[in-house]
């Protein structure tokens, strides 16, 4: 017998079960898994949509991340520039060949130097889009694929990132109904990643004591833009 | 890894004596402990999605087969590779023919107990491979030559003299003048001795705490980020991970999660949590070439259909713990093996044999208190009784307390007898008290009396003195 | 309402019946103030904790099955314990899951069982004593009452109707003091460890009495507090409710002149 095939007559053997389910049951763990269903979700963020933008704020907030809201994508330029100029940060970022960034009017900010592509170690701020936005916990879902290097997200000590009010949902749940719609009926497999970012990297690791910027950025400001309009694969 | 869990006693003296890990588990209450009770507190339906996480485990446990074969089927759809292990030699050759296969010369791990489980570090070293833990905590531990005291503070123990210490000795490119005094100095050291090395890793190694039949993902949750960049930077990402970490769907993780952070370090989401699913895809910029799940059984289908399957729904929080008193008395080195705590005294006696780790099930005093913080509802006291009772049956305890439990069941059954030697107990008790109301040595209780005096009974026993009292009330009602 | 006195069987507990038989007579008289016609059956001996945690089940069983014998027929079984009241409710019906006649007895006695402090105020709907106590006290949760009978405001709430008393809350008082049953001779060391921490906060408060529900935790904490030579007294929690406070503490009485004799005259077993 193969190790897998052990490994299986063991659990069965436990289960109390000799071979695979029956087809009825198998039918409805496939049903299980292909619709999936949503469990309890706590009510914290089932509010209208402003008070939704604000418990996002908050709880971002409180996990340490900066949030800079700006009245629209025209104004990000600026906010860019004032927010490295306020932490002494060299006027190179490293942008993520985001479509959506790219509308963005840079040209606003001659002195600001942008590059495309995935992070270079010696890359100090980033700048990217998120998928959405988590409201329960302040957390930005941001997925990897060609428009998004997932090392932007981390290795770059300042991580910047630009989220659209409307992008922002109540729970995980919610941020997973948009990935499966955005993906539509193409692609069925998820991206290489998808991660759930909860402001700043840090450790407690020496004499649980926190301390920020452990391996991945050490400061997470989030520009909230209010009148997005695009047409972005994101919510509607 | 070598279990030193036999002598658990010795280790336990020896770790009530070490100062600096005194220190660190005093401030545990102050931290973990506090912190989760607000973080449970402030979310309403904190106790009800504790029972829909458990009741998740144990769907997914009822029908792991059925799960763990579309979680395969799904990893294999997505360009990646399931390895089934048995046991943790079958788990360790699997990720060296990887590694080999790739030529790799160095690899970089996130934190995985399930690699301390199989001693990976070690076995890499032996065949020319250079671990290296990018978790700060597993980082330090391992430039000391030690095992996590603590399953997501591994460091715990270590205050911050010793890390300044171990980073002296181990990077030698620092300057004598550096300064290493505080954990902002020592973190950055830390930080920029590990960027080389995560850029230089042919391998990165991690663990998962969930694997989804869904989608074929593995998930990881750190604080750091040291995890993701352990499994993008690197051709290779290696997932190392038991078989029961599957769960179903996206949404149940999702709700596990939100019970997992808080219980762990009280915070409502961990920074990264991260859902990976196969390797690169063609027109992405960064990421593994190949994508590799180890998967381990190492006793866990044994313990499937026993009275110890509940533990499989074990999330590695940490919180019970945090909140044991007897972990808190003596931190997690003293368990001898790789888990410590309530949770280490159910689930290492199922892997290592209970032969080897009797102390651990019956080293608490059953306060309850693991169970009732822990976010799966895991009956760990139940469990360590069964332990206990698996114990008794094989007679692996000493002979003379079995026979004095024995001796002591067969008087309780016997209310004449009972109430005779009850009565003479209290005689002796008297005596040797000499009219006192103490005493200070009592020679079958010397536990007890070492650190404690013993009360000498107030007179005879209650029943007695009851009856006494009655007979003097109808004496009185007739008179 | 029916003025029908429910028939209670005190079950005294083995630590009660030999160490300190203050408790039960303690016991006794709030049971009575809560208008409950008190038994104390003679062939009670001990609920059967030191074999099942240490894992002799099968004599835990035949333990079991004399209890349930023993206080068959009464309307309530009250012990002046969380962890033997813990015992019999949850853990008794447990114990005969696979023999479904002998669980269903089982389950009736864990039903109609209960820690002495609780049914005082759950079952008998009293919400205050009449006792006066001038001075401190401090108040340690065991672990078994408030875990696995939610004993936690109940004694604190009979307390806080005591005429005179000062209740200070005990830092951690939910924390394991380290009795443990066999666990504080099995494990010395980290017993003692535990108890010290008990020991310190108990003086933080800088209450004179301790006072907790169960009797192996109090002799515990009692004996280290002793040990250390701290002035603390210690009390049974129903010593203070139901008044019986000329009696004096835990380990301050000489034994009686009125030591039994051996045997005892007063031991032949009658019921």
């Amino acid at each position: 017998m193969t190790t897998r095939g052990e490994i299986f007559a063991r659990i069965r053997a436990g289960i109390g079960r000799d071979d695979a389910l029956d087809d009825e049951k198998a039918r409805e763990l496939i049903d299980r898994l292909e619709s999936p269903k949503r469990n309890l979700v706590p009510a914290r963020s089932d509010l209208d949509r402003t008070r939704l933008v604000d418990l996002f704020v908050s709880m971002a907030e409180e996990a340490a991340a900066t949030v800079q809201r700006v009245s629209h994508a025209g104004a990000i330029p600026r906010a860019v520039v004032s927010y490295l100029a306020r932490h002494n940060l060299p006027m190179r970022v490293t942008m993520a060949p985001d479509s959506s960034l790219d509308r963005i009017p840079w040209k606003l900010e001659p002195m600001l130097a942008l590059r495309q592509g995935k992070a270079d170690p010696a890359d100090e701020v980033s700048l990217t889009a998120a998928f959405a936005g988590i409201a329960e916990s302040g957390t930005l879902m941001v997925i990897s694929g060609a428009h998004h290097p997932s090392t932007l997200n981390l290795l770059p000590d300042s991580h910047m990132v630009v989220l659209h009010e409307n992008q922002i949902v109540g729970a995980y749940e919610d941020g997973w109904d948009l990935l499966r719609r955005a993906q539509g009926d193409g692609e069925k497999r998820l991206p290489r990643t998808v991660l759930f970012v909860t402001g700043p990297s840090r450790s407690a690791d020496i004499e649980q004591t926190i301390q920020m910027g452990a391996h991945g950025p050490r400061r997470l400001h989030i520009l909230l833009v209010a009148d997005y309009v695009g047409q972005g694969r994101q919510a509607s | 890894m070598q279990s030193t869990a036999r002598r658990f006693k010795q280790n336990a003296h020896e770790a009530m004596a070490d100062a600096p890990l005194q220190k660190a588990l005093g401030n545990i209450k102050h931290g973990f402990i506090q912190k989760r009770r607000k973080a449970a507190a402030r979310l309403p339906e904190f106790e009800a999605l504790r029972d829909q996480a458990r009741e998740i485990k144990n769907h997914t446990l009822a029908h792991l087969d059925f799960y763990l074969e579309r979680f395969e089927q799904k990893v294999v759809d997505n360009g990646g590779t399931v390895h089934w292990c048995r046991t943790a030699e079958d788990a360790r050759r699997a990720i060296l023919s990887v590694c080999r296969l790739v030529g790799a010369k160095t690899v970089t791990k996130g934190k995985t107990m399930i690699g301390e489980e199989i001693g990976i570090n070690d076995f890499l070293a032996e065949h020319g491979i250079t671990p290296v833990e990018t978790d700060l905590g597993e980082y330090i531990i391992q430039l000391r030559n030690e095992t996590p005291s603590h399953i997501i503070a591994p460091a715990i123990h270590v205050n911050k003299e010793q890390v300044a210490e171990a980073f002296r000795k181990e990077h030698t490119h620092l300057e004598p003048g550096r300064l290493l005094d505080d954990p902002p100095q020592l973190l950055a050291e830390a930080r920029q001795e590990m960027r080389d090395k995560f850029l230089a890793a042919d391998v990165g190694i991690t663990g998962a705490n969930f694997l989804i039949a869904e989608t074929g993902s593995s998930v990881i949750v750190t604080n750091e980020g040291n995890g993701d960049l352990t499994q993008t930077l690197p051709r290779v990402h290696i997932v190392l991970a038991s078989l029961e970490k599957v769960v179903p769907t996206l949404e149940d993780a999702s709700t596990i999660l939100r019970v997992l952070a808080r219980s762990a370090t009280g915070q409502e989401f961990s920074v990264y949590t991260t859902f990976s699913t196969g390797a690169r895809r063609a027109d992405d910029l960064d990421g593994p070439e190949q994508y590799h799940v180890v998967l381990l059984d190492n006793g866990r289908s044994d313990m499937i259909g026993t009275e110890f399957q509940e533990m499989l729904r074990c999330i590695r929080c940490g919180a019970c713990l945090n909140h044991c008193p007897v972990y808190g008395a003596v931190g997690g080195h003293a368990y001898g093996w790789v888990y410590s705590g309530p949770m280490g005294a159910v689930l290492t006696p199922s892997l290592i044999g209970i032969g080897e780790a009797g102390h651990l099930p019956n080293a608490s005093s059953f306060c309850g208190r693991c169970e009732e913080v822990c976010p799966m509802r895991i009956p760990l006291p139940k469990m360590m009784r069964h332990w206990r009772e698996r114990e008794f049956e094989r007679q692996i305890r000493p002979t003379v307390a079995r026979t004095g439990l024995r001796l002591w069941a067969f008087m309780v059954r016997r209310p004449w007898l009972y109430r005779r030697l009850t009565g003479f107990a209290v005689h002796m008790l008297a005596s040797w008290a000499h009219g006192g109301a103490r005493l200070q040595r009592l020679p079958m209780a010397k536990g007890w009396t070492a650190y404690r005096e013993f009360p000498v009974p107030e007179g005879s026993t209650f029943v007695d003195q009851w009856r006494a009292h009655q007979r003097q009330i109808l004496e009185e009602e007739l008179a | 309402m029916a003025d029908e006195k429910p028939n209670v069987a005190l079950f005294a507990t083995c630590l009660v019946d030999l160490f300190r038989p203050t408790v039960g007579f303690a016991a006794a008289r709030l049971l009575e103030d809560a208008g409950c016609e008190v038994s104390v059956p003679h062939v009670q001996t001990c609920c059967g904790q030191p074999a099942y945690n240490n894992g002799d089940r099968k004599d835990t069983r035949r333990i079991a099955a004399k209890v349930i014998k023993a206080f068959a027929g009464y309307d309530y079984v009250v012990a002046p314990s969380g962890s033997c009241a813990a015992m019999i409710r949850r853990h008794y019906p447990e114990l005969f899951k696979d023999d479904p006649k002998r669980a269903e007895a089982a389950q009736d006695l864990a039903d109609r069982t209960y820690e002495l402090v609780s049914f005082i105020t759950d079952v008998r709907g009293r919400r205050a004593v009449v006792a006066r106590h001038d001075g401190s006290c401090t108040y340690h949760d065991s672990c078994s009452g408030l875990r696995e009978l939610g004993v936690r405001e109940q004694p604190r709430t009979l307390l806080r109707s005591v005429f005179g008393l000062d209740l200070h809350e005990l830092p951690d008082s939910d924390v394991c003091c380290g009795f443990g049953g066999t666990f504080c001779v099995k494990y010395p060391e980290i017993s003692n460890r535990m108890v010290e921490e008990k020991v310190k906060n108990v003086q933080e408060t800088g209450a004179e009495m301790l006072l907790a529900g169960d009797l192996g935790c109090l002799m515990n904490i009692w004996g280290k507090l002793r040990r250390d030579g701290v002035d603390i007294q210690v009390r049974h929690v129903a010593e203070v409710l139901a008044g019986m406070l000329d009696r004096p503490p835990i380990g301050e009485i000489k034994p009686k002149r009125d030591v039994p004799s051996w045997p005892p005259a007063s031991a032949s077993v009658q019921d």
